[in-house]
């Protein structure tokens, strides 16, 4: 049999669990790499949720889910400074309507303290209306979580793979696994779209497919099913008849609730709400899903203002079976789970990444930590974050960060070309929308769209026609027919 | 960083600005600047190839480029008047500082004694009104495709339909037709259209094109690229009717669902902004809430014709240039103008009438379709002037003269209503 690559440990799938991973592989003396079957990292359920790092009250005490969700919370302190993480730690609150969902909050405040969140505290209705004023007057009152923040997972993502990439991982995207080549009950290796991988570990960080890779391997210990959340995202001149910070419902059985949220980059959405599904790539948005996400942020909230909605989406949450994290080995050996990774995935996702490479790191003793581990990833310049000398300077520098491709956003053209060209760069339109926030704004690309397709045909040095929204099949523009053709 | 100063200052270089930049010159102003973010000036008609600008203000029938080359040969060769292309403006202080920026010159600060706000209008988005359905390509707004169309010569799809009958949607009707693309519908939720009847006829009808009144979209289909959208009719409160519903297959939607001013910038500065129009509240000099900032064109209310914009940026142009002069008017007394039945929006929302009177002109739109109404001005309790309308649609701005003699007979209030039965 033929292999593209020789390596230690092989991690499928690229969202912000198994980019996590790689990079906590990376600091082994080892050769390790990232497959993933899509055009670019986190376009799972990483790429659409509420982007909160919870501080850990809401999983029962004990489960894979609290323990991993106060640990990264902890760790992601300490990354944010040497991956240049968009954090902010405004802390969460759930508010109460009546004295049932008080009684409610109690539960939820006992429950944090065992599980390990500091500093969490009841509010009464005037210290919740302090902090968020455009709450209704006759909430009850809230508890206040202030070590939860929020973030931008695909940038987490993204940072997580370039650490592991600065420091010798590999990451093949558009690498679909296959088969998962087994001998005598034990890996040996990877079929995928673009060749075979002889590997010793297999890291199933599949999201949504993890079953469907456990399968290929044999192992049917655990099932995976979608479980829809609808958004609402609103321009950021609406923010400030909202909320300043993250904002939930007291929680039900079901669900920690529909939330009104604000995000790392200034603006304010509202959702998600939870519909369990078949299919792992219906990701469309329904009429009564709006409505029903509406509805319940008028419970919190007087006005909705509904008409500075700039764009509405969903994602798609891997639960599992279990109800918990699965983080443990497979069946067979040398195969690790990382799977049924829902919320509060992303805020566990450094913990999750510790978790599963101490589990190999007991199987191979003689595996060691690098000395010249690079911790510090160098962030790409922002032009709309800068004080006015430094974009001066920058444009000075570099004549494409004097022009604004992304007006809404204040994107330039050097920041554009600088998304292309990174490790794990950009090579669509929405990739380049992710990296840089061109097209994220209240024209939501109308102006840019068609100078962003330009940029990259050009820095890709491909035919404007070859430009890719996303999937391979989302061509953007066509050529028009040459005279004299038919028409018809 | 350089560290400008000009007597005007014009934010966006589109018809309004360059009007307003040539009024100012013919008015005295001797040291204007012109700032546009685009490559060349000339703002969204430069992809506006079809005809029908014009007729109004300059008497003949232009194309958008056309009616764009026009307003630049009244400018040209003027050293009272500066322009800068490709250059963006980040900021505006309340001190009437611009930060703005260009790959040429790089950041520059610029002050100016007077500022005028010309920076138009974009386009509603699929966001906005809530498409509900998958998000792959070949979703665009109609604006968009026309820029890819007609300057940088590339096709957004073959089988098209087109969301909202507005101009633009209209004029992408046709446009998409002669280039060969299969248009399969033209849909809007209202029960009437939202465009130029005259596009109606020249843009649908000539090109047997449906248009699906009080019908919308309640599904976008495709992962990857567009592959149809389901539609379904809707009852008078626009909401979709069960059972309505039917697929119509398509690669490309295109959406023409209305135009919002941009008014980032103007909100920057506090900006008195009307909630109706989205743009700021001007007098009818166009002086916006801060002294020495004007506004005019499609940032202050979206204009159907170009026509009105640059009559409109003409008043601009012309007094921030008697400002700068010192020869404005101080003794001006304040009317306020105020909608009442069948009108939504009126601009200017504020008169500032000096002694002697002062000839104004009204544009307004109504709320919706009207037969045979009558359009009558009220003042302390008097209607000091009344126009008989046959038709009155909301796509269509009503423009009224009102004499200087009777701005004089003007309380502190002026009422713009509809009357009916006539």
């Amino acid at each position: 049999m033929d292999f593209i690559r020789d390596i230690d440990v092989v991690v499928i799938g690229g969202g912000v669990t198994g980019t996590a991973i790689l990079r906590e592989l990376s600091k082994y003396a080892l050769k390790c790499m990232l497959i993933e079957k899509e055009p670019d990292l986190a376009l799972g359920t990483t790429k659409a949720n509420s982007a909160i790092i919870h501080s850990g009250f809401d999983a029962p005490f004990g489960t894979q889910k609290a323990l991993t969700n106060v640990r990264g919370n902890r760790l992601y302190h300490e990354l944010q400074n040497q991956l240049g993480l968009d954090i902010k730690w405004l802390g969460s609150l759930v508010v109460a309507v009546n004295d049932e969902e008080m009684l409610t909050l109690k539960d939820l405040l006992v429950r944090g303290i065992k599980n390990g969140v500091k500093n969490l505290e009841l509010l009464d209705r005037a210290a919740t209306l302090a902090k968020e004023p455009n709450l209704k007057q006759d909430i009850k009152g809230s508890l206040w979580a202030p070590t939860a923040g929020v973030c931008w997972p695909f940038g987490i993502a993204l940072a997580f793979a370039r650490c592991a990439v600065q420091n010798g991982a590999e990451v093949l995207t558009n690498c679909a696994a296959k088969k998962i080549l087994t001998k005598d009950d034990t890996i040996v290796g990877v079929e995928t779209s673009l060749g075979n991988i002889k590997a010793k570990y297999i890291i199933n960080a599949a999201g949504l497919a993890a079953d469907k890779i456990a399968a290929m391997a044999g192992d049917t210990s655990f099932t995976i099913h979608p479980r829809k959340g609808e958004y609402i995202l609103f321009d950021k001149t609406a923010s400030p008849s909202l909320v300043n910070g993250i904002v939930f419902p007291t929680p039900t059985k079901q669900s920690k609730g529909i939330l009104i949220c604000t995000t790392v980059h200034g603006n304010t959405f509202i959702g998600p709400n939870a519909h369990d599904q078949e299919d792992v790539e219906d990701k469309s948005t329904t009429s009564v899903g709006m409505d029903e996400i509406i509805a319940s942020s008028q419970k919190l909230i007087d006005k909705v203002p509904l008409g500075a909605a700039i764009t509405e989406f969903s994602g798609l949450r891997a639960v599992s079976n279990t109800g918990d994290f699965i983080i443990r080995e497979g069946t067979v050996k040398g195969l690790i789970h990382a799977a049924g990774i829902q919320s509060p995935g992303l805020s566990a996702a450094p913990a999750i990444a510790e978790e599963v490479v101490e589990l190999i790191a007991e199987f191979e003793p003689e595996w060691s930590l690098k000395r010249n581990f690079k911790a510090i990833v160098t962030r790409r310049k922002v032009f709309s974050e800068l004080k006015i000398e430094e974009q001066s300077k920058l444009c000075n520098e570099n004549k494409l960060y004097g022009r604004i491709v992304c007006r809404c956003e204040t994107v330039t053209e050097g920041e554009i070309v600088d998304a292309i060209h990174e490790t794990c760069g950009a090579r669509t339109l929405d990739g380049v929308k992710r990296r840089t926030r061109a097209g994220m704004g209240r024209c939501q690309g109308g102006f840019c769209g068609p100078k962003v397709t330009q940029i990259l045909a050009r820095e890709l040095n491909i035919p404007l026609t070859e430009v890719l929204k996303e999937g391979s099949a989302s061509k953007m523009f066509f050529e028009k027919k040459l005279p004299g053709e038919d028409t018809k | 960083m350089q560290e400008l100063t000009y007597d005007i200052v014009i934010i966006g270089g589109g018809p309004a600005g360059l009007s307003a930049a040539y009024s100012a010159y013919k008015n005295g102003a001797d040291d204007i600047l012109i700032i546009e973010r685009d490559f060349e000036l000339g703002g969204i008609l430069q992809q506006c190839i079809h005809n029908g600008f014009g007729l109004h203000h300059f008497k003949e029938e232009l194309t958008g480029p056309g009616y764009a080359q026009r307003c630049l040969e009244l400018i040209a060769n003027k050293p009272e008047i500066t322009t800068m292309v490709d250059t963006m403006v980040l900021d505006i202080s309340t001190e009437k500082k611009v930060l703005a920026v260009s790959p040429k010159e790089g950041l520059m600060k610029i002050t100016g004694k007077t500022i005028i706000l010309t920076m138009g209008c974009r386009e509603r988005t699929r966001g906005a009104i809530r498409i509900p359905g998958e998000r792959p390509a070949g979703v665009f707004t109609a604006g968009a495709a026309q820029r890819m169309v007609n300057m940088v010569g590339y096709l957004p799809g073959h089988k098209i339909v087109i969301l909202g009958s507005g101009d633009i949607g209209l004029i992408m009707a046709r446009r998409m037709s002669l280039e060969g693309c299969q248009v399969q519908a033209v849909l809007e939720i209202c029960p009437f259209s939202n465009g130029l009847t005259r596009n109606i006829v020249q843009c649908l009808q000539d090109y047997d094109i449906p248009l699906l009144l009080a019908h919308t979209i309640t599904k976008i289909h495709g992962k990857d690229r567009v592959t149809g959208i389901t539609v379904a009719k809707v009852d008078a409160k626009m909401q979709p009717i069960a059972g309505t519903e039917f697929d119509i297959e398509c690669d490309t939607l295109l959406l023409s669902v209305g135009l919002i001013p941009e008014n980032e910038l103007s909100r920057g500065l506090h900006l008195e902004m009307h909630p109706l129009t989205n743009g700021p509240i001007v007098d009818q000099h166009r002086t916006t809430s801060m002294s020495g900032v004007y506004a005019a064109g499609n940032v202050v209310h979206v204009h159907d014709l170009v026509d009105f914009v640059s009559e409109e940026a003409e008043i601009a142009g012309k007094f921030a240039a008697l400002e700068v002069k010192g020869k404005l008017h101080n003794d001006l007394r304040k009317i306020k103008v105020k909608t009442g039945e069948g009108i939504r929006t009126c601009v200017p929302q504020i008169l500032d009438i000096p002694p002697e009177g002062e000839a104004v002109k009204l544009f307004m739109r109504v709320g919706a379709p009207e037969r045979k109404v009558k359009l009558e001005i009220l003042s302390a309790g008097k209607v000091i002037q009344n126009k008989i309308l046959p038709v009155a649609k909301p796509s269509e701005m009503i423009a009224v003269d009102i004499s200087a003699e009777n701005t004089k007979l003007m309380g502190s209030e002026l009422i713009v209503r509809l009357s009916r039965g006539v």
